[in-house]
Formats: structure tokens, C-alpha cells, sequence
């Protein structure tokens, strides 16, 4: 088997982002919460990889810690649509057509139309910034995605042969959907989930930046940016450091989605080229 | 026509009773008295009272709603908590700064996104456009606020070309706040481009495939000829789908672009409403940016019936 670029590239990006935030929760360089005032905005050297912040804290320890807060925030919004999109999903097309049908998709439709940072805005105007808050506003918005996902591969694949003898063999819509059309639509599931992750990412960065995310003295991506906002003109480091992190992120997680598709799904590469 | 247009018509006015029903009743459970809360702890019950009947808290929580409804129908968003003066104003003074940077930006979007699509698609396969798709893809993965601060750094800081944040206002004139809008509209713009390009052109490449399109070409017609007269309306029904879906992903952007740039538009509006917990302006903004979101997209469907005339068909 011969893999795409894409998604070597992806995978390692993705494989290091997840090794250095898993390592930092049992080692991290340096304590990220002490200060270190004699040891500020220091340039990046051997001692501090990436140099240190206002504060004195090695910016390459914040960002793995950092990480903590973006992956997890993303990942369980993304486990948030799987949990409920993919069900509904699965609904949608074993009674295609049927009003509650209907009901599934109008009311995607209808989360979709939402403008998702408005959303979160008032979520966390409601209930106040947290992370907790900010899961919730990110992964309402992943559940439509996974139900129309869902549903529109499940369909195609309603019509087959295979479906049809199942249904002879006196299975009924449940088992089929369970036994026969999630196994063959989890591929698909795959790559948008990684789609949906590293849009996550970037949402948990924005919500942080505009201080609706975590809550200081947690660090995250996001929040690392916008702490950095006001010193860009003499550090600028300090905002190019976390903000390439979030963009590798983010690419690695989109080519391993792209990659990962390339790979189970060779017709869609045939279809292009 | 008539019938595709009324069964869009009908989702538009569902979308907008649920949509309001739901903002409405966010903003209704929040815990705590707006009229208390502006007076503080030891205001006289007298006072609170008197208050609350000012801004119409002492009716009951439908004939509010309906109030609301009615009111937002005539232009009437309530009067600000803390201004204390009608919210439309407040939306009226801001939006002249909102609407032009997100036009801005969409233009600026299809500018860069077209040509790139087009270009990838007549080329695709070889290095030409996999160094233009790797471009893309890094646009995608970017935040545009951080886009914005790295923006800032080189054009206002190293470079001095563009101020580093606010408008003069439009009575000082179009270019001077054109130039100012710039930056934030180029920050906007980046991955809204980057998406559109790549749906362009995999829209394209579908459509250069076709036996229509040979035969287009057989029929001595150039490449670019044939594009245009054959290919690009096709390729036009996806990408008109992606602009309607990319402008609630703008609004979002616009709300944390204008907070990088100090623009005074709706979205710092939303902030300083959050902070104050000025909660009708909070309530009737939200309202308007998901009422401008799904009549852009009624917009874009309505737009198919011209790119496509198979939808003008009565079924």
C-alpha cells in the first residue's frame, strides 16, 4: 500500500502536536507557574527553545501545556457531533422521508444557519466563559455536520444488494444501520471527524483570544495570542510562536483528513485527476 | 419557479420563528433581575420596580416575546440597559463600519479566489497547482486574527503603510477609510479565499471532464473560450453554495477581526453589551446577524434559479 504524501505529512504534524501535549502533562521544560521577572522576553537559545514571555515563563513549555486546553476542548466537541450527528444521521436515512426526516434535517438546517461564534457569544454571555462553555458551543455546531455526513453515506448505501438480504434475513432498521451501515460509513466519519477537529482548534483559539474561553492562569493557544496582543511591537515572538503552532495544528489534522480520504476512497482521487 | 420559491420562502420564515425563539429564550434564563442589576444591591424596591416597568420587565414572558417580535418588524430593538437609548440607533451608528468591511472582504475573497481556481484547474495535476493548493491549504489552517496581528506588525509597525486600527469615519472621505478598512478585509478575506479557490477548482476540474466540455473544445473553441462559455456557469453552483455558507463564518470573523483592529461595528457592539450585560442589545444584535445570515443564504438559493435554469421547472 502505497500512502499519499499528504498523509505522511499530516500524520507526523498531528503525531507530535499529540505526543508533546500527552508528555506535558507529566513533564514540561519548565514550571509554567512560576514567574520568572529577571528571565523575560528572553530571545530563543538552547535553554528556552522558543525564548521566554513577559512574565518570564519558557514559551515552549506554555505551549505544550497549552495544548492541553486546545486539543481536549476540540476533541470532545468533535466526540459531542460523532455522539449525537452520527445517531441522528443514522435515523435520517433508515426512514428517508419520513417526517421525522424532516424534522432531523430542518432542524440541521436551522443550527446551520446560525452564525457559530454568535452562538458561542451568547453561550458564554448566558452561562459565563469557561471551557466547559466553549465545548458546548463548538460541538452543537458539530452535530449537524455529523448527521449530514451520516446521512447522505448511509443512503447510497441503503440501496445495495447486501442491505436488501440483510432485510430478507429478517434484520430490522436498527440492526441494520448498527451492523452494517456504520461499518461501511466509518471512514467518511474519520476524515470529516479530523476536519472538524482542526476546526475545532482554530474555534477554541478564537473563543480564547476574545477571552470566552479558559480562564486565566490556564494557558491555551488562543489565549497565549491574545496575551501577546499589546507587546507585538517589541515581542513580536511571543504572538509568531503560538500562532504557528495553532496553523501546524491545524494543517496537520487537515492533511491527514485529506490523506486518510486519498487513501480508503482511491475513486475520488481517480474522479479528479 | 413558484414553487422552488415559496418552499425556500417557507424554510426562511421557520428559520427566523425558531431562530428568535431560541435567542429569546438564551437570554431568558439567565439568572437575575436587568432592572437590579443596573441599580445595584441597595436600590429601594420602589425604584426596581419603577424600572422594570420603564423597560417593559413587569409583563409576562410571551406578551414580551411577542413585543419583541413585533418591534424588531418596524425597526424598534428596545432601548440599550445601559445607554438608555433605542438599540437601533446604536446598530445604525456601528453598521456603517460592519456592512462595508464585510463586503470588503467578500470581494476581496473572490478576487484572489477565482483566478487561483481557474488557474489550478487548467493545470491540475502538476506543480503549478500543487504549490497553489499547499498555499491554500496553509490559508486554511491560519486564524485570521493572528493573520491580522502578523498583518499589523509588517504594514503598521516595521512598514508604517496602514494605521493599526480604527476608521476616520465615512464624512472624511472613501479612500482614507478604504485604505483603513484594508488590513482587517485582507485578514477577513484569506481563508474565505483559500475555501473558495479550492471548491473552484475541484468544481472546474469535475466539469473540464465532461463530454460537453470536448466537445466544446473539439469544436475549436481555446481552453479559455470554453471555460468561460461552458465550464465556469457549472462550477458556479457549488461556489454560490460555499459564499452563502462562508458569510456566517464572516460575521464570526468580522465580531473578532474588529476587536484586533478597534473597528467600532456590531461586533464590538455584541462585546461591549457581554461585559455591561446590556443584555437586550446582546439579544437584538445576535437576532439581526442570524436574520443577515439566513437571508443571505435565501439570497443564494434564490441565486440558483439564475445560474441553473433546470430549477426554474415547476416540479
Amino acid at each position: 500500500m502505497k500512502f499519499p504524501i499528504s498523509f505522511i505529512l499530516g500524520f507526523l504534524l498531528s503525531l507530535f502536536f499529540l505526543v508533546i501535549t500527552i508528555i506535558s502533562f507529566f513533564w514540561v521544560p519548565y514550571d509554567v507557574e512560576t514567574l520568572n521577572i529577571a528571565n523575560r522576553l528572553m530571545e530563543p537559545s538552547f535553554e528556552n527553545l522558543l525564548g521566554t514571555d513577559h512574565f518570564g515563563r519558557d514559551i515552549f513549555s506554555m505551549i505544550m501545556i497549552g495544548g492541553q486546553t486546545s486539543l481536549s476542548v476540540a476533541l470532545i466537541a468533535v466526540g459531542l457531533g460523532l455522539f449525537f450527528g452520527v445517531p441522528l444521521g443514522l435515523i435520517s436515512a433508515s426512514w428517508r422521508g419520513s417526517l421525522l426526516d424532516d424534522i432531523i434535517m430542518r432542524a440541521n438546517d436551522l443550527i446551520f444557519a446560525f452564525p457559530s461564534l454568535v452562538i458561542a457569544i451568547l453561550i458564554t454571555a448566558v452561562f459565563g466563559p469557561s471551557a466547559f462553555n466553549a465545548i458546548l458551543a463548538i460541538g452543537i455546531f458539530n452535530i449537524p455536520v455529523f448527521a449530514r455526513v451520516t446521512r447522505g453515506a448511509a443512503i447510497s448505501i441503503w440501496t445495495l444488494d447486501f442491505i436488501s438480504s440483510a432485510r430478507i434475513a429478517g434484520k430490522g432498521s436498527f440492526r441494520i444501520s448498527l451492523e452494517h451501515i456504520l461499518p461501511n460509513i466509518l471512514n467518511l466519519l474519520i476524515v470529516q471527524g479530523s476536519i472538524q477537529f482542526s476546526l475545532g482548534i482554530l474555534a477554541e483559539a478564537g473563543l480564547s483570544y476574545v477571552g470566552l474561553g479558559v480562564q486565566p492562569p490556564t494557558p491555551s493557544w488562543g489565549r497565549m495570542l491574545a496575551d501577546s496582543q499589546t507587546m507585538i511591537s517589541f515581542a513580536p515572538n511571543l504572538a509568531l510562536f503560538p500562532g504557528i503552532t495553532i496553523i501546524l495544528a491545524v494543517l496537520g489534522l487537515n492533511l491527514l483528513g485529506d490523506g486518510t480520504r486519498d487513501l480508503v476512497d482511491p475513486r475520488l482521487k481517480d474522479k479528479i485527476k | 419557479m413558484s414553487s422552488y420559491f415559496f418552499s425556500r420562502l417557507k424554510i426562511l420564515i421557520l428559520s427566523l420563528f425558531f431562530a428568535s425563539l431560541i435567542i429569546f429564550f438564551m437570554i431568558e434564563i439567565i439568572p437575575g433581575d436587568p432592572a437590579s442589576f443596573m441599580l445595584g444591591i441597595n436600590a429601594e424596591p420602589e425604584t426596581v420596580d419603577a424600572l422594570r416597568k420603564e423597560l417593559g420587565l413587569d409583563i409576562s414572558r410571551f406578551e414580551r416575546y411577542f413585543n419583541w417580535i413585533t418591534g424588531m418588524l418596524i425597526g424598534d430593538f428596545g432601548v440599550s440597559y445601559t445607554y438608555r437609548v433605542p438599540v437601533s440607533e446604536l446598530v445604525m451608528a456601528r453598521i456603517g463600519v460592519s456592512i462595508p468591511l464585510a463586503l470588503y472582504a467578500i470581494f476581496l475573497s473572490t478576487l484572489i479566489a477565482i483566478p487561483i481556481g481557474i488557474f489550478s484547474a487548467s493545470n491540475h495535476g502538476n506543480f503549478k497547482d500543487w504549490s497553489f493548493m499547499g498555499f491554500t491549504q496553509l490559508g486554511i489552517a491560519i486564524p485570521n486574527f493572528w493573520f491580522a496581528m502578523v498583518l499589523v506588525l509588517i504594514f503598521s509597525i516595521y512598514l508604517k503603510w496602514f494605521s493599526a486600527g480604527g476608521v476616520p469615519g465615512w464624512d472624511k472621505g472613501f479612500f482614507i477609510n478604504l485604505k483603513a478598512l484594508t488590513l482587517p478585509a485582507f485578514a477577513l478575506a484569506l481563508p474565505q479565499a483559500s475555501i473558495l479557490a479550492r471548491i473552484m477548482r475541484s468544481a472546474l476540474i469535475e466539469t473540464l471532464s465532461q463530454d460537453y466540455f470536448r466537445t466544446a473544445r473539439a469544436s475549436g473553441l481555446t481552453f479559455f473560450q470554453a471555460v468561460k462559455k461552458h465550464a465556469f456557469r457549472n462550477a458556479l453552483i457549488p461556489v454560490l453554495t460555499i459564499i452563502g455558507l462562508q458569510f456566517s463564518f464572516l460575521i464570526a470573523g468580522a465580531i473578532i477581526i474588529e476587536n484586533v483592529f478597534f473597528l467600532p461595528g456590531i461586533g464590538r457592539l455584541i462585546f461591549q453589551g457581554i461585559v455591561q450585560r446590556d443584555l437586550i442589545v446582546v439579544e437584538s444584535v445576535v437576532m439581526l446577524l442570524v436574520f443577515s445570515v439566513i437571508i443571505v443564504n435565501f439570497l443564494v438559493d434564490m441565486a440558483y434559479l439564475y445560474v441553473d435554469p433546470r430549477l426554474r421547472v415547476k416540479k
